[in-house]
């Protein structure tokens, strides 16, 4: 499947702004995006597909038959595949604040014509719901048939669920939460932290040939042990040696998982923006679905949302563990809807919304066909 | 064969059950398995239908069915569920390998109106035979299982089931028996001719 990504723009005017929960308004917002299958006459098939925080709209496909890797979630996306793109049309479109096409800290600024940097306002995971909502009202489509996403992307499914009840008929939110926990927001610190302390850094005002990189790979190398599990690490590298039949007395890498980190944070840092990650974890920080509510009551929240809730959880997930979307599940319970969760077994972590794709899959394809027949 | 004849021989108590429910209920089955008793209440009584079931293989049965179900294990209890937001509450052939039964029987009577328990009942004639000539656990049909691994935790017989009502103040509104024997002996000496029993349990 040969895909291209597709910009849309909006906001030039100060009344077609976009109001930013914080208070601020931004101009000019670019929506980098991608779409797979067809839209039928109905508008009836179409799905949202929300990526987690570094990803992309590159969801499926290949941009041009030579690219190395497809989409992040390719496994899941295409025709004949859980989202079968034969039957549903499917859109994933970049963050607000990310790097990957649509305005984010790295976009230039209309009022000043530099980059935002730090000047970018902050952002809610709210505020990327409502970009993708402009969108969805640029597509002219009135209603998802669903909106689905791990982790982030999750988070994405929920605030779309209480905010926009009419535009969604079902929502799949997995291996996500209904806010962060205090052990979430102290990782996202310590990320930040090795970032912002990095000398290269310069107040978010660092350069190309001079980029924050070591800061930004130990947050992504400490980010990576949380979506991980220790059986998982304990079966994919044990205490193997990495190139090396003894340790060699020195603090370079010995064992595979240290070079498997560095590797992760080399590779981090080259494709993607430092200030975007600070933005992005920040807003993942400040989600939190029951503040909606005057009394913190998170069943009231989710009272307002109409749509069908299919909520997967992964067994060794730690970072937003089962017991975050049995939150959800119990809320939804006492606003008397009906609900499907499952948690499923597996080693893998919080990636496992990324790998487990056979009994996801399977899901996914059936929770859709029963959405479609009540569409 | 329809499906109810299918599961009529797989699952003895589902007719008494299924007949025991009003259209239009609102209902939640613990223990669902694959959905299927849900799927016809919604599909032939109109009825809003939740399940629960601890089994992923199940839990995929009542997705493909659109059967919406929650995996969770019975013994973590039902307190995420309000009081009396269901019209039945369903434990079918279940109560027996639950941690603390009455406990969760406690919790059926508290977030509905009326509970529905079908329980096997060791009592039955064939099985006290097994015991009494025999003088091992009954094994059969039903109860295929040996005493080193059986899932089963409390079997007792309807005489002991009434008596736990009785103690802890369940009210049984109606029970419906399955025998293989007349109707008079079954309704006279039930604790005896009665394999498995269904209770409606109101409050």
């Amino acid at each position: 499947m040969i895909v291209k990504p597709q910009t849309y723009t909006f906001g030039e005017s100060e009344s077609d702004a976009l109001k930013l929960r914080c208070g601020s308004t931004l101009r000019n917002v670019s929506i980098e995006f991608e779409t797979y299958g067809t839209l039928n006459e109905a508008k009836s098939n179409a799905i949202l597909v929300c990526h987690a925080l570094t990803g992309s709209a590159h969801a499926a496909g290949k941009h041009s038959e030579d690219d190395r890797k497809p989409g992040w979630w390719d496994s899941m996306i295409g025709p004949g595949k859980a989202f079968d793109t034969d039957k549903y049309f499917l859109v994933c479109s970049n963050i607000l604040g990310s790097c990957y096409g649509t305005t984010g800290p790295t976009s230039i600024n209309p009022d000043t014509n530099k980059p935002y940097n730090l000047d970018f306002p902050m952002i809610t995971v709210a505020d990327m719901v409502d970009t993708q909502h402009r969108l969805m009202q640029h597509l002219e489509i009135t209603k998802w048939l669903s909106v689905a996403g791990g982790s982030l992307g999750g988070m994405q499914a929920l605030q779309w669920a209480v905010t926009y009840p009419d535009a969604v008929h079902s929502v799949m939110p997995i291996a996500t939460t209904p806010m962060l926990s205090p052990q979430s927001i102290a990782f996202d610190w310590v990320g930040r932290e090795a970032v912002m302390s990095d000398s290269n850094f310069k107040n978010g005002e660092y350069t190309k040939d001079a980029l924050p990189e070591t800061g930004l790979s130990i947050s992504r190398m400490l980010a990576h042990i949380t979506y991980l599990s220790e059986a998982g690490m304990r079966e994919k590298f044990g205490r193997r040696l990495q190139e090396m039949d003894e340790y060699n007395f020195e603090f370079t890498h010995n064992f595979q998982i240290e070079s498997y980190l560095r590797y992760q944070g080399s590779q981090f840092v080259n494709r993607f923006d430092a200030n975007a990650y600070l933005y992005i974890t920040r807003a993942m920080d400040y989600f939190n679905l029951s503040m909606e509510d005057p009394e913190g009551k998170l069943e009231n929240v989710l009272d307002k949302a109409t749509a069908s809730f299919l909520i997967i959880s992964f067994s060794s997930d730690w970072l937003f563990p089962p017991y975050q979307s049995m939150e959800i599940v119990k809320a939804l319970m006492k606003c008397r809807r009906e609900v499907t969760y499952c948690e499923i077994e597996s080693d893998y972590g919080h990636d496992a919304f990324l790998l487990e794709d056979d009994t996801l899959g399977d899901m996914v394809r059936n929770f859709l066909k029963t959405q479609e027949a009540c569409y | 064969m329809t499906e109810l004849d299918y599961m009529l021989n797989t699952k003895p108590d589902i007719q008494a059950i299924y007949d025991s429910i009003p259209e239009g209920s609102r209902v939640l089955d613990l223990g669902c398995g694959d959905g299927s008793l849900l799927e016809l209440l919604r599909d032939k009584k109109n009825c809003k239908v939740q399940g629960i079931d601890r089994d992923q293989a199940e839990v995929m049965k009542c997705i493909a069915k659109g059967i919406p179900v929650i995996q969770t294990n019975l013994d973590q209890g039902l307190s995420y569920f309000q009081d009396k937001s269901f019209d039945y509450v369903i434990l079918g052939l279940t109560f027996q390998q639950i941690r603390q039964p009455h406990k969760l029987l406690f919790e059926m009577v508290r977030v509905s109106n009326f509970s529905i328990v079908s329980v096997f009942n060791l009592g039955y004639i064939k099985t006290r035979f097994q015991i009494f000539f025999g003088g091992i656990m009954p094994v059969n049909k039903r109860l295929p299982y040996e005493w080193y691994n059986t899932p089963n935790l409390h079997l007792g017989t309807e005489k002991d089931f009434c008596t736990m009502c009785e103690k802890e103040s369940f009210q049984i509104s109606s029970t419906k028996r399955i025998s293989r024997s007349s109707d008079f002996l079954t309704n006279t000496f039930p604790n005896l001719f009665a394999e498995i029993c269904i209770f409606t349990i109101s409050g």
